[in-house]
């Protein structure tokens, strides 16, 4: 898992079966002192309550499709859950 | 498996169901020769704190079995302190 943070919405009228309902938004990743390492992805929203702004984390791949309901939709990354705070 | 070295954590109240009661550590991971390798936020089994040395298990399949899950976004999961390294 990584950190990111939430820069944008996107939508989508039109999606793919499993799609529907699903929050998407574009997540810039940080590195753990928060600063930005490549480039913007875009996620599914697991937690269904992300917005911009927000420092979230993430998981890519096989672990973003477990993220949802019903699982195995398809979906790169997926925000599973909203940062209260980092310790470092 | 890698090595990391646990630097911090991460507080979320919002999260993922499959989180709720787990902590999360940020790892430094340590590469074969000792060089710095990026960061994950793993999630931890054995009572790990900042400062320690822990072996890291990031692979979503052995990370589900861990817990006893099929399904859950899920992969990085730290299994063991390192007490020493010895290298021939």
């Amino acid at each position: 898992m990584q950190l990111g943070r939430v820069t944008g919405t996107v939508v989508a009228s039109v999606k793919t079966v499993g799609l529907e309902g699903i929050k998407f938004l574009v997540v810039q990743p940080l590195d753990k002192h928060q600063d930005s390492v490549g480039k913007p992805v875009i996620a599914a929203d697991a937690v269904y309550m992300a917005g911009p702004g927000e420092l979230v984390y993430f998981v890519a791949s096989r672990e973003a499709a477990e993220a949802l309901e019903p699982r195995f939709v398809p979906v790169d990354h997926a925000i599973v859950g909203i940062v209260d705070q980092v310790s470092l | 498996m890698k090595i990391g070295l646990v630097s911090g954590n991460v507080v979320s109240t919002i999260n993922h169901p499959f989180f709720d009661g787990h902590r999360l550590m940020i790892c430094d991971l340590i590469g074969p020769d000792g060089e710095p390798d990026g960061y994950t936020i793993a999630v931890d089994t054995v009572d790990s704190g900042v400062g320690d040395t822990v072996l890291i298990i990031d692979e979503g399949n052995s990370a589900r079995q861990i817990f006893g899950l099929t399904t859950g976004p899920i992969r990085a999961v730290i299994t063991g302190i390192i007490d020493s390294i010895d290298q021939a």
